[in-house]
């Protein structure tokens, strides 16, 4: 099993969570987080203030696939979420040891 | 102990009966005339329309304007200063304002608890006292309450209700008396239709002292402090300019022609400013702003205050274009001087009462009154003074008081208590959760 964490442009939300159900994935977690990367943050004026606004909002969307889904899920987020413009955002997978249905108790695939 | 109580009540009901007599004789040695309901009907109404500027009006324009851990602690400024000076007012703050003049510079104690303010009409207008009274209490609160600004998210709140009182008796009452209660600059021929100096002069450079006594907020400068709720500064910038119409066409004290073209100049200005500092703001730094547009309309509200009964409408449009433009120019400027008037009170007030008492010297046209450019150049002399002696007076009377209530409870929170936020170190309670 992999987990995949990806950090996306907030209006490209609805757009990912309808090409990945379209894949067939059957769940995700949703945050709505702020932070940098090399796009920086944006300048915010006030009565003539400005201030360097360093973390910018993005959406965190985190979801557990079986190995085999690995590349035609990165191949979808990538598809949905992509702007063309700086801030498109990032995609991170990692291994994960288990996954439970907490109801059933079933483990691994099956639990997802 | 019974016996002292009873001496107490006794000895108040015959100072009661003394003041009630004293004001009466004052009350039927007044110009005759008769109460007029339309009149009465227009003050009694516009004495609300300015309570909506308070509040929720300031509040709600003052709230947005802060961090969401102070918009509480913001509120309750504002509405805590309504209740307080309202009732100072009642105890002494009218009288020591609007009693008979005592040598130019405050008024008798005649009025000490209302004591003889009552339905009978009010000297040269067609309005009951009372109704008198109860308008220029609005304007007692409103000017205190928008002082609050200059110290937002750092004023302890023992501090600030000692303050408030302090300076409502101190400053507010005694320079309201000189300017329209018979003291001094009133005599001289000032002229304030409705507080550009009384109001917005005194809150303005009394904010400024403020500010540079409390100094900075903790990270001014270095963290971002924008403003949590811009909506609810928009909010309230309407009800304030709802509300001015009362606060300007209301200081005709009567429903009338010269109330009709006060409301109108009111308008203009308002109008003209939120144009004046959007424009402004455009073409210095690219993109014209919600909050721009809203500070403007403040600005040129409060720049036409002084000459709202005495400018022609296309004056109005003239002074309102130039207090937009030239109190953004303020506040730019305050960003570069680095002291800390939190939501701009001298900028905006301050500024913008001083340039409305000195254009209403260069273009009073109407309402009996003429300024240099249509031919009266003394005028303009005599608002010079208004001005500068409202601003010394204000700001040195400001600084002792600050100074006083450093020493009895002190001025500011403690740091931590300034970084969880006024809303739960003060009240223990939090706006949003």
């Amino acid at each position: 099993m992999k987990l995949v964490q990806t950090m996306i442009k907030p209006f490209k939300l609805d757009e990912v969570k309808e090409a990945l159900v379209e894949l067939g994935i059957q769940g995700m977690t949703v945050t709505e987080v702020k932070g940098f990367g090399r796009q920086k943050g944006h300048k915010e004026t006030y009565r003539g203030a400005e201030y360097q606004i360093d973390f910018v909002p993005k959406v965190k969307i985190e979801l557990v696939i079986p190995d085999d889904m690995e590349q035609r899920v990165i191949e979808t987020i990538v598809r949905a979420a992509r702007s063309g413009s700086i801030g498109d955002g990032k995609i991170f997978v990692s291994e994960l040891k288990t996954a439970l249905r907490i109801r059933t108790g079933e483990i691994g695939d099956g639990a997802l | 102990m019974k016996q002292i109580l009873c001496f107490f009540a006794w000895s108040a009901v015959v100072v009661a009966s003394v003041f009630c007599g004293v004001a009466d004789g004052w009350a039927q040695d007044g110009l005759p005339g008769a109460i007029d309901t339309g009149d009465t009907a227009w003050i009694l109404v516009s004495s609300a329309f300015v309570l909506c500027m308070v509040l929720p009006g300031l509040a709600l324009f003052y709230g947005g304007l802060v961090r969401s851990k102070n918009v509480l602690g913001t509120i309750m400024h504002t509405g805590s200063i309504l209740c307080l000076i309202s009732l100072v007012w009642v105890l002494v703050g009218y009288s020591l304002a609007f009693g008979t003049d005592v040598g130019g510079l405050i008024g008798g104690l005649e009025f000490l608890g209302l004591m003889g303010v009552g339905e009978e009409v009010y000297p040269g207008t067609g309005i009951p006292h009372l109704v008198f009274m109860v308008f220029q209490l609005m304007f007692a609160a409103i000017t205190v309450a928008l002082i609050t600004g200059s110290f937002a998210e750092r004023m302890k709140f023992t501090a600030l209700l000692l303050f408030a009182v302090l300076w409502s008796v101190c400053i507010y009452s005694p320079l309201a008396h000189w300017v329209w209660g018979g003291g001094w600059l009133g005599e001289m021929g000032a002229l304030d239709f409705a507080g550009g100096a009384v109001v917005h002069i005194s809150s303005g450079f009394g904010a400024l002292v403020c500010a540079m006594v409390l100094g900075q907020r903790k990270g001014h400068g270095v963290e971002p402090m924008p403003p949590h709720n811009l909506p609810m500064t928009v909010l309230g910038t309407g009800l304030l300019w709802f509300g001015w119409f009362g606060f300007n066409a209301g200081s005709a004290l009567g429903a009338n022609g010269g109330a009709a073209s006060a409301f109108v100049a009111t308008h203009i200005a308002a109008c003209a400013g939120g144009i004046g500092w959007m424009v402004a703001e455009w073409m210095r730094s690219g993109k014209p702003t919600v909050l721009g547009l809203a500070s403007g309309v403040i600005a040129g509200l409060a720049t036409i205050t002084p000459g709202a009964g005495f400018l022609g409408p296309l004056s109005a449009l003239l002074l309102g274009l130039l207090a937009g433009a030239l109190c953004y120019g303020a506040v730019v400027w305050k960003t570069k001087l680095g002291y800390d008037d939190s939501l701009d009170v001298v900028g905006i007030h301050g500024v913008g009462g001083f340039t409305g008492i000195v254009a209403t010297g260069l273009l009073a046209s109407v309402g009996g009154q003429t300024g240099l450019l249509f031919g009266n150049p003394g005028q303009l002399w005599i608002q010079l003074v208004l001005g500068v002696a409202s601003i010394v007076f204000v700001m040195v009377g400001t600084y002792i008081i600050l100074k006083i209530v450093d020493v009895v409870v002190g001025l500011r929170v403690t740091p931590e208590e300034e970084s969880v936020g006024l809303d739960l170190s003060q009240h223990n309670e939090r706006a949003y959760s």
